[in-house]
């Protein structure tokens, strides 16, 4: 069968070109390796943020869709119902820093077409954020900086291009692209070879690979790990906006910015690795992390600490994301070596490759696309009258599963019960946010792993943290030999 | 909204005995909400015995110490709640909670029992670099796995920290046939109970590693191994010391830490030293009617100190809301002296004690032939008998009848210390 369009790559760039593909009447197949969307590379592990656009260098692609992009999350939040705050970010300049720089930057950002920046002094910024470290000198001010949950978006990006006729083929590692006449073909690691007129390269740290099979264009993908702590929500309140740092000649800075859900997260280093997938934390980088945030946050709170992680960035080796259909590989379109701004940068990329895919292929929209997308009810937002009727509906809805994060049972069934449902534990964790808090699953696992074996037919020996090997339990007691 | 004489938030030892004991103080408007499907804490999963030593002189196993209350409650008539999470507590002492069966529920107390007990600190709380792979487990939740729904985690398994359910669950998983390959301990100590070192260590030949930490976590799905390091007297690890174990399970009993984030929302003023609520020698915290008791005010190395502690909450709850004075006059700090940390309690109202109070805390170190004495305003007025052994596994207990403090309702500061000989 030869679909319309496959896309490689269900991160946050791949789903949000699904969704806006499937504005059109076409045939679109997903593929991923991992077994969830948001799971296999830097959507699940990043920082978070939707940048105004005043880092990027001016003229370069990554410039123009970060603003495009920018400016489109309130509509698509609204219509996924995405948790989405302007709460604006803040680049913190220093002692010893060099303070024109926050002109330099306000200038460029300008030229990006970022609206109103301004440079704040010493005493605006600590009127903002009072909490700010002693030795901050000044910041810039960008207003249209917000922030989002990357895998919830993504989540919710894929959820609603099923719901409007994508298809989506998960656990589905791609090991060749190659064109045959007027069709592409895709193979995969299970021998398996799909068809489709068009083929979407949105393959994060494998992006430059593809696009290598098929185009003379090349792209080489240099991997760069971003290490990060997270601390307890109990400080969501400590700072209002993302609190970046200006760059220096000593590094790039370190972020303290709240998440939509109240935690706080803290970092990336930046250090290039040879494997893309290695996203192993270290004591070297998450002790960089902690010392350079120190800066912005003097009495950073270490015991309040909850987790912390790593994600590898797939930086290109041109320094700008790679948009669009080389000229010597026809109906192949890349969204490759999308790194930071990749995340505020989706929507605006998902919908000029749609337009131009969907143009190539000569299709029609659809006049029954549905935007809006109705998220899980959040037990925790709720007030007491909603979640007295949301009881009386559904008792399910009475029994918290998660005691730090408040989720219920209710919430964790629908996860699983919904178009690309929850299959693992951190496919719950991401959909519900059961497991995520101060105490890190270890109240709700047992009961998550036994909810997940009552909705999905498995013995609790299957159930998995996140797909492949990745199982949680070995197997029944008993069935050792007694010591 | 329903109103209540005493609410009991939680249905383990502490809830139980607190329970138990204002009912025969003469409460009968009470009432426990429990999370779980039934009563007992997490008692229910630990099926070691070793409990009630003190409080009935015999050795139970945790579900038939837990059954010893529960009975007492249903011979009673204490009336409980199960499947009900409590979910706001105000300082006017509205309790909100959710149950699938009672909806949402709000009751207006007169007295509140907190009783909710401590949760165990996760990876990610000490930062341990590595792989975030499957197979890292708090051993309390290991324990539930295997006790209560009958699966093993893993089998090769590397304990990391030695508190008490650690401790218990080597043994536990040794005898599931899971080989226990060693218990890693930051400090110069374990800060788990000696005996549980002798019974679930010692017996099964599972060293202890003392002054060793896990610096690295392998295994991209499932846990592979765990690298170990020595550390140096700043708990930092030594270069070159590392040594890697093949394991396909980390345990980590690093330390509990009281659960009070519903206390918080109350008002109540939480301790650093506890990280439990600060009372008074009633077990009153600052909030008016709002009393603390079991592992929400300080992390117990026995249940039957729960249990003891909890009843005497239940009895000044009851005190409370008859109307009975409760205790007036200054309030004087109890300062934390040599060798002394998370004192309970914080503040006495030294012109009006009543009934012996009782100081706990854990010693900060391990010291050897330690005496507990009390100052008032740097004055020694009270010398404990010499212990052999104090260790930080081991809650420190003192009984101070009412005559140490006669004639100091004006003191400054009452200070707790060890004086050690030698």
């Amino acid at each position: 069968m030869v679909r319309d369009v496959i896309i490689v790559g269900a991160g946050v760039v791949g789903c949000a070109i699904a969704r806006e593909l499937s504005r059109w009447d076409l045939d679109i197949l997903v593929v991923d390796q991992a077994s969830d969307v948001a799971e296999g590379g830097c959507t699940k592990a990043n920082t978070a943020i939707v940048h105004g656009g005043y880092d990027a260098k001016e003229g370069t692609l990554k410039a123009k869709y970060n603003v495009e992009g920018n400016g489109m999350f309130d509509q698509l939040c609204a219509e996924l119902e995405v948790p989405f705050e302007r709460n604006g970010s803040l680049v913190v300049a220093f002692e010893g820093d060099d303070l024109s720089q926050l002109e330099v930057l306000r200038k460029r950002g300008e030229t990006n077409g970022v609206p109103g920046l301004k440079v704040l002094s010493e005493a605006e910024l600590r009127e903002k954020e009072p909490h700010v470290g002693s030795t901050a000198r000044g910041a810039l001010w960008v207003p249209t900086g917000a922030i989002v949950c990357p895998y919830e978006l993504t989540i919710a990006l894929a959820e609603n291009a099923v719901e409007n006729g994508a298809h989506f083929q998960l656990d589905t590692a791609v090991t060749g692209i190659r064109r045959e006449g007027e069709v592409w073909l895709v193979e995969t690691a299970a021998g398996e070879t799909l068809e489709a007129k068009a083929v979407v390269n949105a393959a994060g740290y494998q992006s430059g690979k593809f696009n290598n099979m098929v185009t003379a264009e090349k792209l080489d993908i240099l991997p760069r790990r971003g290490e990060y702590y997270m601390i307890d929500k109990s400080y969501a309140g400590v700072f209002h906006s993302a609190m970046f740092q200006l760059p220096s000649d000593k590094g790039k800075g370190i972020l303290v910015a709240r998440t939509v859900d109240g935690s706080i997260l803290i970092g990336p280093t930046a250090e290039d690795v040879d494997d893309p997938t290695d996203t192993r934390t270290t004591a070297e980088g998450l002790d960089k992390a902690l010392t350079f945030a120190r800066k912005t946050w003097e009495d950073m709170p270490t015991r309040s600490f909850i987790t912390t992680f790593a994600g590898v960035r797939p930086r290109p080796s041109t320094g700008d994301f790679k948009i669009g259909e080389p000229a010597d590989a026809p109906f192949f379109f890349n969204a490759a070596g999308i790194e930071s701004p990749g995340l505020t940068s989706a929507p605006a990329i998902g919908k000029d490759l749609a337009q131009r895919i969907a143009q190539r292929l000569n299709a029609g929209k659809k006049d029954n696309f549905n935007p809006n997308r109705k998220a899980i009810p959040k037990f925790r937002e709720l007030s007491n009258e909603e979640r007295a009727a949301l009881i009386a509906q559904d008792p399910a809805f009475g029994r918290i599963v998660c005691r730090c994060e408040t989720v219920t049972e209710g919430e964790i069934r629908a996860a699983i019960r919904r178009p690309l449902g929850a299959r693992t534990l951190d496919g719950v964790k991401r959909r519900t946010r059961a497991g995520m808090g101060r105490c890190q699953s270890g109240f709700c696992s047992p009961r998550v792993v036994a909810i997940l074996c009552e909705e999905l037919g498995m013995d609790p020996t299957e159930v998995t943290k996140f797909g492949g090997n990745s199982k949680l339990l070995v197997g029944r007691i008993g069935e050792e030999g007694k010591a | 909204m329903k109103n209540l004489d005493v609410l009991i938030i939680g249905g383990g030892p502490a809830g139980l005995a607190a329970a138990v004991a204002a009912w025969e103080a003469g409460v009968r408007d009470l009432l426990i909400l429990e999370r779980e499907e039934s009563l007992g804490g997490i008692l229910k999963q630990c099926i070691h015995n070793g409990f009630g030593l003190q409080r009935f002189g015999e050795e139970l196993t945790g579900p038939e110490y837990a059954q010893r209350y529960i009975d007492q409650a249903m011979a009673l008539g204490v009336p409980y709640q199960c499947n009900t999470m409590v979910l706001d507590v105000t300082s006017d002492r509205v309790v909100t909670a959710i149950s699938p069966t009672e909806g949402l529920q709000q009751f207006q107390a007169k007295a509140i029992i907190l009783a909710m007990g401590c949760r165990e600190r996760p990876r990610g709380a000490l930062g341990t670099p590595g792989w975030r792979c499957a197979g890292v487990y708090s051993a309390g939740t290991a324990q539930r796995f295997v006790n209560l729904e009958g699966f093993l985690p893993g089998k090769k398994v590397v304990i990391l920290g030695s508190g008490d359910i650690g401790l218990i669950m080597a043994r536990r998983m040794t005898f599931e046939g899971c080989e226990v390959k060693a218990c890693v301990e930051l400090m110069p100590y374990s800060s788990g109970l000696k005996r549980n070192i002798v019974q679930c260590l010692d017996d099964y030949n599972i060293p202890l590693m003392l002054n060793h930490t896990v610096v690295d976590i392998s295994g991209r799905e499932r846990l592979e191994g765990v690298t170990i390091a020595e550390v140096g007297p700043d708990r930092k690890p030594i270069p070159g010391t590392e040594q890697y174990i093949e394991c396909d399970t980390l345990l980590l009993s690093v330390g509990l830490i009281p659960e009070n984030e519903l206390s918080a929302a109350a008002g109540v003023a939480l301790s650093p030293a506890t990280s439990g609520p600060v009372v008074d020698e009633t077990l009153a915290t600052n909030i008016p009617g709002i009393f603390a008791a079991g592992n929400v005010l300080h992390v117990h190395d026995l249940v039957d100190f729960v249990s003891e502690e909890s009843a005497r909450a239940g009895e000044q709850a009851a005190r409370y809301v008859q109307g009975q004075s409760a205790p007036k006059g200054t309030l004087i700090p109890v300062e934390q002296g040599f060798g002394v940390n998370g004192i309970v309690p914080q503040h006495i109202h030294a012109g009006q004690v009543e009934a012996p109070i009782r100081f706990m805390f854990r010693p900060r170190d391990v010291y050897k032939a330690a005496r507990i004495c009390v100052d008032i305003d740097g004055e020694e007025v009270l010398r404990g008998k010499p212990h052999m052994i104090m260790a930080p596994g081991e809650m420190a207990v003192l009984e101070v009848g009412p005559e140490t403090f006669a004639g100091h309702e004006n003191a400054k500061k009452i200070t707790v210390r060890l004086e050690v000989k030698g």
